[in-house]
This record gives structure tokens, sequence and C-alpha cells, in this order.
């Protein structure tokens, strides 16, 4: 089943609404290296800029491929972003930090 | 035996579905690759969509073969929308869980990349759908869309490299859908993927005429047609027509049928052969369609179904016409016997004249068709085409059996004998009208170029048309040539002129002949009698000498006795 776990830490360095919620969700086929590294750097970069206001739950499709169709996962991974709104989608392992932080249109100072 | 060893060829062969597709088992001799991704590419619009779509419906409602329909382009109710109109349910088929369609959204505005990834996602998603059902069919409805979608190319070409091996492994036959690129077949260069079976859709306008045509370009393993099939969309969907699967082995038949003009019948020796082709060439107002109209009587009277597609006049206005020399067609077209299909040559392109014959005579199951004029479908296409088209049509009606009246309309005196069409090498039996032009009169002349079989009359009839129908007259043929109309008459009343003047000369020398008959068997009698009184003079003169011989020897024998001779020495 999903992993679902939120981190909070009273860190407000980023701009936008800093009270806004991210709720990310994570998509993985399995224990791949990409989807570790995908992972290792979502945590990374949520803790950072995120901090304290974030939910990340990570699905793994080889055990519920039925999860596959709701938001149209094509790629793996895939980090998608349903809060806020519009859903924003980024795919790969992530490991560009600039990239992924204007994927989820997080404004840094 | 070509049927045993075909059939060999068939059990040795890749294993194939069918897709059930009017045509298109024939020329891939059993469908696309069982178990292995076929191809098919084609630009926008020529029928990749419905093609595929056919394949899945065909596969689940006719072989038992479930199917998903994975759309990268549609949505899914666009999709069943779109095949409602050719008689597909798609909800009652999902319902029954034999079809199912999936739609895969790749929106490239809301997908931001970072980083390696690779297209677990979608083969999660397919193989999640195909297991669901047990699919046997699957579809992949422009996988291209996700190089608009995905921008590392590199990654998404190693994927689908894997994707299809992928596919390979599960066992189902897939067919992927691409867009035609400039000068290649698939614009992402698909086809270097798809090895085993790659299918070309085109569809092409010719002066304003759209053709869509099919082609196999690789089939590996197995033997296919090779030329470019013309096919067709419509109300029953997809069809292609194969145009050298039929071969030259259609039945033939040896009674013969009238041709609805008697005289025309003796010089054909008895009419045409059933199935056989007929055709009328002339020039305009030769009488072309009022012959045509007769082979169309002579069928009904028969009690057969005669099937009349009009190219050029609407059905109304040829039977008020041959109403008016005599034929009456509307009781047979009341009795169902006759059909009039009238519509103009250009209004569709060649192949769907040609899918439209082939499904009414079908339906209709005619013994005749008559198509008038085919010198009209040059219109709709160009020579080459209405040449193969031909082509097709007469070996299709023979093949059914059908006779087949085919009318030309020639312009010129000069090339009567060659049709613009060239398909005089096809017909079996060729009738030519012509117009001969003679003392400032136009007359109608009629002969049989050729008859396949037949011993025909080699005369030039004349070939008039009346408030009763057409007759055939014999033509004046003398010294000054072939005389036809109000010059045949008038030469014929020459010349029974000229006969009665011969006939009075002739009695006139028999009477004098007989004066002197007459005369001479009076002299010959006379004659007769005269040397009759000679001979009988001149038998007198012989027995009055013989008397006298007689009294002298008496008197000799006499004088003997007087003198005493011996007894010894009298003789």
């Amino acid at each position: 089943m999903s992993d679902a776990f939120s981190s909070a830490a009273p860190d407000d360095t980023m701009a936008g609404d800093p009270n806004e919620h991210f709720q990310l969700r994570l998509y993985v086929a399995g224990q791949t290296p990409k989807s570790v590294r995908a992972y290792e750097n979502l945590k990374k970069i949520c803790e950072e800029h995120l901090a304290g206001r974030y939910t990340i739950e990570l699905i793994d499709l080889l055990k519920n491929p039925q999860l596959a169709k709701g938001d149209e996962i094509v790629a793996i991974p895939t980090l998608v972003r349903q809060l806020p709104h519009p859903i924003r989608k980024i795919i790969g392992d992530l490991s560009n930090t600039d990239r992924t932080l204007v994927g989820l249109q997080i404004k840094v100072n | 035996m070509a049927d045993t060893r075909s059939d060999d060829r068939q059990l040795g062969s890749l294993p194939k579905a069918l897709t059930g597709i009017d045509g298109l088992d024939e020329i891939t001799q059993g469908g696309f690759p069982q178990g292995r991704p076929t191809l098919i590419c084609g630009s926008a619009g020529c029928g990749k969509t419905l093609l595929s779509m056919e394949f899945l419906v065909h596969g689940a409602m006719r072989y038992d073969e479930p199917g998903i329909f994975f759309a990268f382009e549609e949505s899914s109710e666009e999709l069943k929308e779109n095949v409602r109109s050719l008689g597909f349910d798609l909800d009652k088929l999902e319902a029954e869980g034999k079809l199912l369609v999936d739609h895969i959204h790749v929106e490239p505005s809301e997908i931001e990349e970072t980083g390696e990834y690779d297209l677990e996602g979608l083969f999660i998603r397919l193989g999640y759908m195909i297991d669901s059902i047990g699919a046997k069919r699957v579809v992949l409805d422009t996988l291209e869309t996700l190089f608009g979608g995905l921008q590392n190319e590199a990654i998404l070409r190693a994927e689908l490299r894997r994707l299809f091996r992928w596919l390979k492994d599960k066992g189902v036959t897939a067919v992927i859908t691409a867009e035609r690129g400039d000068g290649t077949l698939t614009r992402q260069g698909l086809e270097e993927y798809v090895s085993d079976c790659v299918i070309l859709l085109d569809h092409r306008v010719v002066d304003q005429t759209s053709t869509r045509r099919l082609r196999i370009v690789k089939y590996r393993g197995t033997s296919h047609g090779t030329n470019e099939y013309p096919f067709l969309i419509d109300e029953d969907g997809f069809s292609v027509l194969p145009v050298t699967s039929l071969g030259l082995s259609h039945k033939v038949y040896n009674d013969r049928v009238s041709t609805g003009v008697s005289r025309l019948d003796t010089m054909l020796s008895g009419g045409i052969y059933r199935g056989s082709s007929v055709l009328i060439s002339g020039t305009a107002g030769s009488g072309k369609s009022s012959l045509s109209a007769h082979f169309a009587k002579a069928t009904c009277e028969r009690g057969e179904r005669c099937l009349y597609m009009s190219f050029e006049e609407a059905p109304a206005q040829i039977k008020r016409n041959m109403k008016s020399i005599g034929l009456d067609l509307q009781p047979w077209e009341d009795q169902g016997l006759l059909k009039f299909i009238a519509t103009r040559p250009t209004f569709h392109g060649l192949e769907m004249h040609l899918t439209e014959i082939h499904k009414l005579v079908k339906r209709f199951q005619p013994t005749t068709v008559i198509i008038d004029p085919i010198s009209n479908f040059i219109a709709a296409g160009n020579v080459r085409e209405a040449q193969a088209m031909l082509l097709r049509l007469v070996d299709f009606l023979k093949a059914q059996g059908i006779t087949a009246v085919f009318v030309n309309l020639t312009t010129g005196q000069v090339d009567q004998e060659a049709t613009d069409m060239g398909i005089s090498s096809l017909i079996d039996t060729w009738i030519l009208l012509r117009d001969i032009e003679l003392g400032g009169e136009r007359n109608r002349g009629m002969y049989v170029l050729k008859s396949r079989g037949t011993a025909h009359s080699n005369q030039i009839r004349e070939f008039v048309i009346d408030e009763t129908g057409i007759d055939l007259l014999d033509v004046y043929v003398g010294p000054a040539g072939v005389l036809t109309g109000s010059m045949r008459t008038q030469q014929e009343a020459r010349e029974a002129a000229e006969k009665r003047a011969r006939q009075l000369e002739a009695d006139a020398r028999k009477r004098a002949l007989d004066r002197k008959r007459a005369a001479l068997e009076a002299q010959i009698l006379a004659l007769q009698a005269a040397f009759d009184a000679e001979e009988a003079e001149a038998a007198q003169v012989r027995d009055e000498f013989a008397e006298g011989e007689r009294i002298l020897q008496a008197s000799r024998d006499d004088m003997a006795v007087n003198r005493r001779m011996d007894e010894d020495h009298q003789r």
C-alpha cells in the first residue's frame, strides 16, 4: 500500500503563500535505483523548501497497477503535485533541483 | 492440387490473427501476425484508427479474442462516438468484457522533466489492462503522441524498443498506428522497431476526387500481395479491394441468352453466352442505351434480375425514352426484376463506385449488369485508374457468372475500334454501333466486331429504332457501296425498276426465241418429210433392181438347162 507520511518543520525560507500545503504523490515501480534516487531527491528538496507543509504519498505501481490510470502515469518515476492546484507532473529522478522547483512552482528567493 | 499446397503453406507459415476486414485477410493471407506487433502508418485522416478499431471489434465479436484499444489521441467517449456510426457498440462490448477502451492522456504543458526516467508506468498500465480481460489483441493508437509529451527522445526510443519486445513477450497481437513523416513511413521512425508487419495507408486526391489505398510494405515470414490496394470506408466500415486475387478461373456457361433483339441473336448464332461480357460502343446518339435497354428487357423476360447502373441519365428519363421506342421498363421495375441505380461518376472515387457495385450485386443478385456508360469513369479518375477499375469489375462480374453489358461512348470516327478504356481485350462480345453518313443523312449501322466462341455474322446491319423498338435490316451492298436509310430505299426502288425492265426484256427475248424455235421445228418437219419420201423412193428402186436380178438369174438357169450343162459344174 501507499506509504503516506508527513513531516513538519518551522522553517519559512520561501516565497508564495507561505501557508500553502503541498500534497505530493510519487509514483514508482519497485525499488529501482531511479525510484530510490527520486525519493531521496524529493525528500531533500521538500525539507529544504517546504519544511512542515508537505505530504508525500509514495505509490508503488507494481503493487497497485490500477492506480496508474488516475493520474495518467506513463513515465516512472513521476511526481504529481495534487495540491495546490493545478496539477503538475514532474517526471524523472528529480536530480535537477532547479527544474524540480520550477515544476512544483516553488519560488525560491 | 494447388489448394492442398497452399493449405500446407498456410500451416507452415506463422500463425495469423484474422482481421475480419473484407479483402485485407485475403491480401495478408490470413491477417496480421499473431502475437507480434503490426505497424499501420499513414497521414492524418486516412483511416488508421478505424482499421485498428475494426481489427479489435471483429476479434472480440467473431474470433473470441478480447481486445484493448489504448487511445493516446482521442478520449474514449470521442472514439466510441466515432465508431458508433459504423454500427459498433463499444459500450456493449465493454460490458461483456470483450473490449476495453483506455485513453492515455499525456499533457505536455503540465509535465516537467528532470533526470532519468523510463516508461514503466505505461507498461504497468498496459499490462494491467491486458491481464484484466485476458486480451489477445491490443491497439496503440498513435504512440507517437508520446514524442509530443516527453522531451527526452533517447529514453523514449529505448523504451519503445523495449515496449515492442514486451508486447511480443506478452503474446498479444498488437497494432500500432503512426503518422506518416516526410519521406519516411512514420514521423518518428517507428518502422525501425516494428519489423514484422508494416501496412501503409494512403489518401490521395487526384482531380478533386479522393482515393484511399493500402499497401503492405513489409510482412516478415509470409508471402503477401505487394500492390497498392484501394480501400474504402463507408457505413459498413473498412473494406479492401484486392485486384489480383481474382484469377482467371471463373466458371463458364454454355447456354446462350438473348440480347433482346432477335436479329442480333441470329447474328451471334443464338445470342451471347451467359456470364460473358458485352461491350457496346458507338458515337453519341448511335443507340447504345436503347440496345442496352433491350438487354434489360430480355433479362427480365426470362424472369431474371437486371441491374442497370446509369451514370448519365436519371432512371425516369431512361424509362420515358425507352417507352418512346415501345419498351416499357416500368412493369419490370415494379416486379423487382429491374433495378436502376443512377449516380454521377464524379460523385465519388472509382473505388467507391466499384464497391458500390459489389455491394449491389451481392444484395440484388442480378444475372445481368448494365453499366451505362463506362467512358464516364475517366471523369472520376484518370485513364489508367479507370482501366484498372474496369478490369476488376469485369473480373468480378465474370466470377459471379453475371452477364455484363458495358456501354462505351466513343468520339470521332477514326478511333472506333479502340476503346479509350483499353478494355477491349477483356470483352467477349463487342458490338459496334456506328453512324453511316451518306447522302445528307445519318443512319445507324451495327456490326459484331468480335464474339468469342461464336460464329458471328460479319455483316453490317442497318440499325433502325422506331416506335416498336430496335430492328436490324440488311444494308444495301452493291456497286455503289454500302447504302443505308433513304438511299437504301431509293436504291432498292431503282433496282426494282431495273429488274422489271430486265424482266420485260427477257420475256420479249423468250417470245422471239419461241417463235424461232417453232419455225425451225416446222422446217425440220418438212425436211424430214422430204427425206422420208426420198428414202421410200430409194427402197423401191432397190426392190426393182433385186427383182430384175432375180429374173435375169432365172433366165440364165433356164438357158443352162437348155444347154445341158453338168450338174457338177453348176456352181
